[in-house]
C-alpha cells in the first residue's frame, strides 16, 4: 500500500491512528479500519476533520484512526452537544462522532434525540454491542429481549432501536451495518461523507469478551445468521466518472448533496429508503423476526441542515475578524440613546 | 457618641416627618399578569425625567398570572439605589395582600387603595387615599376587556398629583415606554388624566411625601443587568451562544438575540455572524459552548443555580481540557420550586470549585449594570487568555431589575484571543505540546481545528504536556501544578477590588455584587448616626487580588457582608487567609430572598459592635405569598 496516494495526494498512513488498546477481535477495531479506508478513498483532508466521542470502549476508538485530526473525548453521553458546538463554530469542518449503545441509549439518550432533531452535519456512529464493555459486561439499552449475559442473567426489557428512533426524530440519513461486513460498511461510510446533515449509523459490533456467547443476540454468529440486508449498496463518489448499468426497476439511484451517487440494488422486494413510513415498518418487521435490517434504512438528501437554517455566514464563525463581530461606536450610541 | 444617642436621633427623625422631599419609597402591590409593570416603569421613568435618582425593584412570584406581586420604587436625593427596608407610600391594588401590606407599614406612611377594599378601618396612624378605580376606568376605557390593564395607569395619575409630578412629563414617560403604539398611548394618557383629575378634586394632600425636580439624571440610562451583560457579549464579539430558559437568566440571552439580530447581521450577505441555539438543557448548553470554544469560537451561556449544578461535570472537563467558556450565573434562591424569582448570592462557594477532582474557577462579580457590560467584555478575553471557564456572577436583583446608570463606554482595545499557536510561534518554539508551559505562567499554546496547525487529542485530566494519554503519576502531578500556576497568574489579570480606605476607621467592610448598594448607604448611616467610621473593600473577582491581606491588616474588625446563609465569601477567604486574619472576620448575612437593605446592615453591625439598637418590627409584607407554583 505504501506510496499509493489518494486524490488529494496523501498516503494511507496519514489516515491511521495510534495502536488500538481494545480487545483482539473487537468489532470496533474493524469499524476503525473502515473509517480509515473511507476517509482515504474519499480524499478527505484529516486537517478538516474533528473526531468526537463520549465514554466507553467505542469512545476510545477515535484515537485509533485519523491520527492527524483534532479529537475530543467528551463526557459520558454528551458528545452530541460538543460536536454541535464545534460545527456551529466552524461549518467547514467534517465531524465524525463515535458513541456506544450505552453512551447513546442510556446516559446520552437526551442529547442523541436533539442531535437527530437538529440535523447537524455530522456522522454519528453507534458501535453497538448491547453491553457495557468497559465496566465488564452489564446490559445496555439496545440489548434484545431475552438476550443472555455470560452470567446467565436474561434481559427482560425491550430494546431501544436507535435507527427507528433516529428516523422518527428527523435524522436525514439512517443506516445499520455489521462490523464484519466490510463492503457494506465501507459503502455506507463513503455515502455518509457525501451527505450534508446528520448521519446516524448503527453498527452491530460484537463484544468478544462479554457478549459473544450462546444466548447473546449480539454475538458474531447470531448477527451473521440474522443479518437481513435491505439492498445492495454501491456508492460512486462525485469525483469518479463511473456509470452503473442496471435493469430499470431493479436499482434505486440517489443523488447525494455533493453530487455523489448511491445505487441501491433491490433484493427480494421493492424497498424504498426515501419512504419514512416504509422504513419504520421494515425495522419493526425484521425486529419481530429477530433479525437485523442492514443497509441504508432511510435517506432524505435535500433537507437543510441546522447551520443553513440558522443562516450563518459562509466563513467559519470561529475566525471572523474583529470588525465583523464588534459593531461600531454608532451602534452602541444608538442602544444607549434608546435607554435614556 | 454614646449608644443612647442613637435612640434619641431616631425619635427626632420620625418627629421631623413634616415634609419628606425626594427621599422615600413607593410600593405598588398588584396581581401578577395585570399589566402593572407598564404603570410601574412609567412612574419610575417620571422620577428620572424629573432628575431625581431612583431605582425600581420587582418582587414577583413564579407565576404568569394571578399571584401577588410588588414593585418598589425608591426616590433618593442622595442617590441611594438599594432597596429601602421601609415602605413609605403604598399603592394597594391587590385584595389578597392589601390587609397585610397595610398592617406592616410604619406609622406615618401613606396608602392609595382601591376603595371597595375599605382599608381605612385597619389603622389610624397612616394616611389613606381611597380611589374608586373601577368607576374611574369605565369612562376612559370603553373596551371592557382592556380595563383590567388600563386601571393601573390611573394610580400613576393619582400619584402624579399627590407627589407633585408634572402630568405632561409623565405622559412623556408613557410615550417612551409604549413607543409607537399611538392608540395605546392615547388610551393610557386618558387614564393618567382621569387619575390626576380625581385626586385634584377629591384627595387633599395629607401625607408628608413629595417630589421636586433635581438635576441628577442627565444622560443616564435605565437598564436591567441582563441586558447590559448582553450588550457586553455582543461587543466582545461572541459568535456562539447556547442556552436553556431559566429564571432569572433568560432575559440575558433573549436581549442578546434582539441586539444580535439588529447589529450583527453581515451587511454584504444579510447572514448572521453568530449562531444562537436554545439547547435541550443546561448540560447541552455548556457542551455546545465547550465544543464551539474548542473549535475557536467566542462562546457563552447564561443560567442560574440549577443550571450551574447541571454544568458541573462539563465545567470540570473544560477546566482540564483547557477550553475557554463564558458562563453567566444569574443567581437566585434555592433549587426546584424554591424561590426561583427571588434574589441571593448563594452560588459563590459551589461555583468556585464546581465539578470533581481538584477544580477552581475564575469568577467575576459585577455590582452595577455598567460592570455587567464591562465584565462581559472582559470575561471573553480572560476565558481565551486563560483557556478556562469564566463565571460572571450576577444575581436576580442586578439581572432583572431596572437600574439607573451612566451610558456604557465603547471598548477601547481589541479583543485578546490569548495564546493561539501560529506558524511563526511554532518555528520559534521548535516543538509544540498542547499542555506545555513554555513561558512559566502556566498557560499553554493552543490550536484549533481547521487552522492548519498541529492537532491534538482533547480529553480530561489524564494527559502529559503533549496531550498524549497518560496515567503516569509524574505527568498527573506536573499537569495539576501547572494548572495551579495558571490560576495564580490569573490573580494579576482579574478585576481588582475597589478599595476605600478611611482614616482612623477600625472597621473594614468587605462586600461584593449587589450588596454594594446597601453597604454604601449603611456606611453613611453609621457615620452620620453613630459616628462609626468604616473602610470598604469591594471584591470584584475570584481568585482574590493581592491587596486583600493589606486591607484586613489595616483594620481591627472585618465585616463580610453577603446575601446568603452560610457566609460563602467568608468561607472562601478562610481557605487562603492566615489564622490571624481569619480571626478578624465577622459576617453580616441577609437571605430572605429580598435584596439586602442598608438599615439591616447598619443594625446588624451596630449590634455586633455592642450598641443597643432599637430594632424595628421586621417588615414581612413582601415575603408573604405562599402557594407559589411553577418552577422555571
Amino acid at each position: 500500500m505504501a506510496g499509493k496516494l489518494n486524490r488529494i495526494g496523501l498516503e494511507p498512513i496519514i489516515y491511521k491512528g495510534s495502536k488500538t488498546t481494545l480487545c483482539a477481535g473487537c468489532g470496533h477495531n474493524a469499524i476503525s479500519e473502515r473509517i480509515i479506508d473511507a476517509f482515504f478513498e474519499m480524499g478527505i483532508d484529516p486537517k478538516d476533520v474533528v473526531k468526537l466521542s463520549g465514554i466507553g470502549c467505542s469512545s476510545k476508538s477515535p484515537a485509533y484512526f485519523l491520527g492527524t485530526s483534532h479529537g475530543f473525548n467528551a463526557v459520558h453521553g454528551r458528545m452530541p452537544s460538543v460536536g454541535t458546538g464545534a460545527m456551529l463554530a466552524n461549518k467547514k469542518l467534517i465531524a465524525i462522532g463515535v458513541s456506544g449503545d450505552g453512551d447513546t441509549g442510556a446516559i446520552g439518550i437526551g442529547q442523541f434525540v436533539h442531535l437527530m432533531r437538529r440535523n447537524i452535519p455530522m456522522i454519528y456512529i453507534i458501535e453497538d454491542n448491547g453491553c457495557y464493555g468497559l465496566t465488564k459486561g452489564q446490559f445496555s439499552p439496545t440489548a434484545d429481549l431475552g438476550s443472555k449475559l455470560k452470567t446467565g442473567v436474561v434481559n427482560d426489557l425491550p430494546p431501544i432501536d436507535t435507527c427507528a428512533l433516529a428516523i422518527e426524530l428527523g435524522a436525514t440519513m439512517v443506516a445499520r451495518s455489521f462490523s464484519g461486513d466490510k463492503k457494506q460498511l465501507l459503502s455506507i461510510l463513503k455515502a455518509a461523507l457525501a451527505h450534508r446533515g446528520t448521519v446516524m449509523l448503527d453498527v452491530i459490533s460484537p463484544c468478544v469478551t462479554f457478549n459473544d456467547h450462546e444466548g447473546s443476540t449480539k454475538s458474531y454468529s447470531y448477527v451473521k445468521d440474522h443479518d437481513d440486508p435491505l439492498e445492495e449498496v454501491s456508492f460512486v463518489p462525485f469525483f469518479e466518472d463511473i456509470s452503473v448499468d442496471y435493469e430499470p426497476g431493479s436499482t434505486q439511484e440517489v443523488t447525494m448533496h455533493d453530487g455523489s451517487k448511491l445505487f441501491l440494488k433491490k433484493l427480494e422486494d421493492s424497498y424504498d429508503p426515501t419512504d419514512k413510513i416504509m422504513a419504520l415498518r421494515r425495522l419493526h418487521e425484521t425486529a419481530r423476526r429477530g433479525e437485523f435490517a442492514t443497509g441504508i434504512v432511510y435517506i432524505e438528501p435535500d433537507r437543510d441542515d441546522f447551520l443553513t437554517q440558522l443562516n450563518v455566514v459562509d466563513e467559519p464563525l470561529a475566525t471572523l475578524p474583529l470588525d465583523r463581530v464588534r459593531p461600531g461606536p454608532e451602534a452602541l450610541e444608538e442602544i444607549m440613546e434608546g435607554l435614556r | 457618641m454614646s449608644p443612647t444617642d442613637l435612640a434619641v436621633q431616631t425619635q427626632q427623625s420620625s418627629a421631623d416627618k413634616q415634609r419628606v422631599v425626594n427621599d422615600f419609597s413607593i410600593q405598588v402591590a398588584t396581581v401578577n399578569g395585570s399589566g402593572s409593570q407598564t404603570a410601574n416603569i412609567v412612574l419610575l421613568r417620571s422620577l428620572l425625567l424629573m432628575g431625581i435618582p431612583a431605582s425600581g425593584k420587582n418582587m414577583f412570584p413564579s407565576n404568569i398570572a394571578g399571584l401577588p406581586t410588588w414593585y418598589t420604587i425608591r426616590a433618593s436625593k442622595r442617590g441611594y439605589i438599594a432597596r429601602k427596608k421601609e415602605v413609605d407610600f403604598l399603592v394597594a391594588m391587590n385584595p389578597e395582600t392589601a390587609k397585610e401590606d397595610v398592617l406592616t407599614l410604619d406609622p406615618g406612611a401613606a396608602v392609595v387603595y382601591d376603595e371597595p377594599l375599605k382599608l381605612n378601618t385597619l389603622r389610624s396612624d397612616v394616611v389613606f387615599y381611597p380611589v374608586p378605580f373601577d368607576k374611574l376606568v369605565a369612562p376612559v376605557c370603553p373596551d371592557a376587556k382592556l380595563r383590567r390593564l388600563v386601571r393601573n395607569m390611573i394610580y400613576d395619575g393619582i400619584m402624579a398629583k399627590l407627589l407633585n409630578i408634572d402630568l405632561a412629563l409623565m405622559e412623556k414617560a408613557l410615550t417612551k415606554q409604549l413607543g409607537k403604539k399611538a392608540k395605546a398611548v392615547a388610551l393610557n394618557a386618558g387614564a393618567l388624566k382621569a387619575g390626576w383629575d380625581y385626586a385634584e378634586a377629591n384627595l387633599p394632600k395629607q401625607d408628608p411625601f413629595s417630589l421636586e425636580p433635581m438635576n441628577e439624571t442627565a444622560g443616564k440610562i435605565l437598564i436591567e443587568g441582563n441586558a447590559a451583560a448582553a450588550i457586553g457579549c455582543m461587543m466582545a464579539g461572541v459568535t456562539v451562544v447556547a442556552w436553556y430558559p431559566i429564571t432569572p437568566s433568560s432575559s440575558l440571552c433573549e436581549s442578546l438575540i434582539g441586539y444580535m439580530k439588529k447589529y450583527r447581521m453581515d451587511k454584504a450577505t444579510g447572514k448572521a455572524t453568530f449562531a444562537i441555539v436554545q439547547a435541550e438543557d443546561e448540560i447541552a448548553s455548556l457542551g455546545m459552548v465547550i465544543g464551539a470554544s474548542w473549535a475557536g469560537a467566542r462562546s457563552m451561556t447564561a443560567t442560574a443555580g440549577p443550571g450551574i449544578s447541571l454544568m458541573s461535570e462539563f465545567t470540570g472537563l473544560a477546566y482540564y481540557a483547557e477550553t475557554p467558556a463564558v458562563i453567566f450565573d444569574v443567581q437566585r434562591v434555592g433549587p426546584s420550586t424554591g424561590l426561583p424569582t427571588r434574589t441571593a448570592q448563594g452560588d459563590l462557594l459551589s461555583t468556585a470549585f464546581l465539578s470533581h477532582g481538584d477544580t477552581k474557577h475564575i469568577m467575576l462579580i459585577p455590582s452595577s449594570v455598567e460592570e455587567c457590560y464591562e465584565m462581559a467584555l472582559q470575561a471573553f478575553d480572560l476565558a481565551e487568555q486563560f483557556q478556562t471557564p469564566i463565571f460572571v456572577m450576577l444575581d436576580l436583583d442586578l439581572g432583572m431589575n431596572n437600574w439607573m446608570s451612566d451610558g456604557f463606554k465603547y471598548p477601547d482595545k481589541p479583543i485578546n484571543r490569548g495564546k493561539m499557536l501560529t506558524a511563526e510561534k511554532l518555528q520559534e518554539l521548535g516543538t509544540w505540546g498542547r499542555y506545555a508551559d513554555v513561558e512559566g505562567d502556566g498557560i499553554p499554546y493552543r490550536t484549533i481545528p481547521g487552522d492548519g496547525m498541529p492537532s491534538y487529542f482533547t480529553r480530561g485530566s489524564g494527559h502529559n504536556a503533549k496531550a498524549q494519554y497518560s496515567e503516569r503519576p509524574d505527568d498527573y502531578v506536573n499537569n495539576m501544578d501547572r494548572l495551579s500556576r495558571k490560576f495564580e497568574t490569573s490573580r494579576k489579570f482579574v478585576p481588582k477590588a475597589v478599595v476605600e480606605q478611611v482614616a482612623d476607621a477600625k472597621i473594614g467592610f468587605i462586600g461584593y455584587g449587589t450588596t454594594h448598594w446597601a453597604i454604601g448607604e449603611s456606611r453613611d448611616q453609621l457615620r452620620e448616626e453613630t459616628d462609626v467610621k468604616t473602610s470598604y473593600y469591594r471584591l470584584r473577582a475570584y481568585p482574590f487580588t493581592d491587596d486583600l491581606n493589606a486591607f484586613i491588616d489595616g483594620h481591627e474588625r472585618i465585616y463580610v457582608i453577603e446575601q446568603n446563609r452560610d457566609a460563602q465569601l467568608r468561607q472562601l477567604m478562610k481557605l487562603e487567609l492566615t489564622p490571624e486574619r481569619c480571626a478578624k472576620l465577622r459576617s453580616v448575612l441577609h437571605y430572605s430572598g429580598l435584596p439586602i437593605d442598608a438599615r439591616s446592615v447598619t443594625e446588624d453591625v451596630l449590634a455586633q459592635e455592642g450598641f443597643e439598637v432599637a430594632k424595628k418590627t421586621v417588615h414581612i409584607a413582601t415575603v408573604a405569598g405562599g402557594g407559589m407554583t411553577g418552577g422555571e
